[in-house]
């Protein structure tokens, strides 16, 4: 089984997380399927993660902590966040099977950082339903 | 489920070695790693414990170059084989495309054999897949260990435990000294392929 977006709707998106995270100082964003496929990616040219490695790493721990809110009662936790010395990660759920994943420095703080990412996951999940209903 | 990029012109694809505890899964995808060493650009990733059994996945991303001028992202991982690990074995199997399914030739090894192929089939129906439907290739591994004496299983018998529905290909192989490790991931990418192109039309 496979399935695709169009380039239209991938210019869409890929334009959302640009406008929305990049140019706000995010470092780093990618959207993955639960499967760990990469559907979009974009950065600010000055780092190279290895991001196909990231993505399978991300759905197995987004995986795992989902089935552990599962175990405890909990129907899920949609969003996790990992926070270094440097660098931070923060994952956003996305309908059921898409992930929001950003990697930002501690030059924007995280309450600004949630922001941003609510108003991209909304417009993201809008373009990801108008292909799904179609 | 392979995702397919009309943008980059660019498929991922999701194989699956599965099997056994200490059947022989991470060896392959080491083989594999170095044997391609010059065309994977990055590190195997392994989340494993202390005594090499694989907690969670290997990951080894693997470029196969251009297919009807797409661009062909393999990404191959291991599923830990240990019966206690069942919760992640089946987090790994999500959107799989293609699976190997290592089994040990080892006699002693029989009956762990068969049930990590109906586990198998129980976690893929978790996912509404039917192992009868998803291209599946067998492995019988450590065919090496005759030299050494170890009694191995009939390749006839492994055929009637594991492959007498399945009806699939098998190739009898070693993943310590390579031997049809390279054939083994070769069968299933062009399986896989095929059903994906298939599917497309
Ligand atoms: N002789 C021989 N030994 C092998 C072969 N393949 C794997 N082994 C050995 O068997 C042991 C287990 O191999 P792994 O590749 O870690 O097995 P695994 O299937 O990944 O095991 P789990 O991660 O626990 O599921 C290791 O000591 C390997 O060196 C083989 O073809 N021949
Ligand atoms: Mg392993």
């Amino acid at each position: 089984m496979s399935y695709t977006l169009g380039q239209e709707q991938l210019d869409g998106i890929e334009e959302i997380l640009q406008r929305d995270l990049i140019d706000v100082g995010v470092r780093c964003v990618f959207l993955i399927d639960m499967a760990g496929n990469i559907i979009a990616n974009r950065d600010n040219g000055k780092i190279k993660h290895d991001v196909y490695s990231l993505a399978a790493l991300a759905a197995g721990n987004f995986g795992a902590v989902s089935a552990m809110a599962k175990i405890i009662g909990e129907g899920e936790f949609s969003l996790l966040f990992h926070k270094g010395k440097k660098e931070n990660i923060h994952f956003n759920k996305i309908i059921t099977e898409f992930l929001l994943i950003t990697i930002f420095s501690n030059d924007i703080s995280l309450g600004f950082l949630r922001l941003k990412v609510n108003e991209t996951v909304e417009k993201v999940k809008q373009v990801l339903e108008s292909v799904q209903a179609s | 489920m392979a995702f397919v990029n009309p943008k980059k012109k660019e498929v991922q694809v999701k194989i699956v070695y599965y099997g056994p505890g200490r059947g022989g899964k991470t060896t392959n995808l080491e083989y594999i790693y170095q044997k391609f060493s010059s065309r994977i650009k990055t590190e195997m990733v392994t989340i494993k414990t202390h005594g090499d059994r694989t907690l969670f996945f290997d990951f080894l991303p693997f470029d196969i170059g251009k297919v009807n001028g797409y661009d062909v992202k393999i990404q191959l991982y291991t599923v830990p084989g240990q019966v206690k690990y069942n919760a992640t074995r089946r987090l790994v199997l999500r959107g799989v495309d293609g699976i190997v399914f290592v089994a040990d030739a080892m006699a002693v090894r029989r009956e762990k054999n068969i049930l990590s192929l109906k586990n198998l089939q129980q976690n893929l129906a978790n996912y509404k897949k039917s192992v009868f439907k998803v291209p599946i290739v067998l492995q019988y591994n450590k065919v090496d260990l005759s030299e050494q004496g170890i009694p191995l299983l009939p390749i006839e018998t492994m055929d009637k435990d594991l492959n007498s529905r399945l009806k699939t290909a098998s190739f009898p192989a070693s993943a310590l000294t390579g031997t049809n490790v390279v054939m083994t991931m070769k069968k299933i990418i062009s399986m896989t392929m095929a059903a994906i192109i298939n599917e497309l039309k």
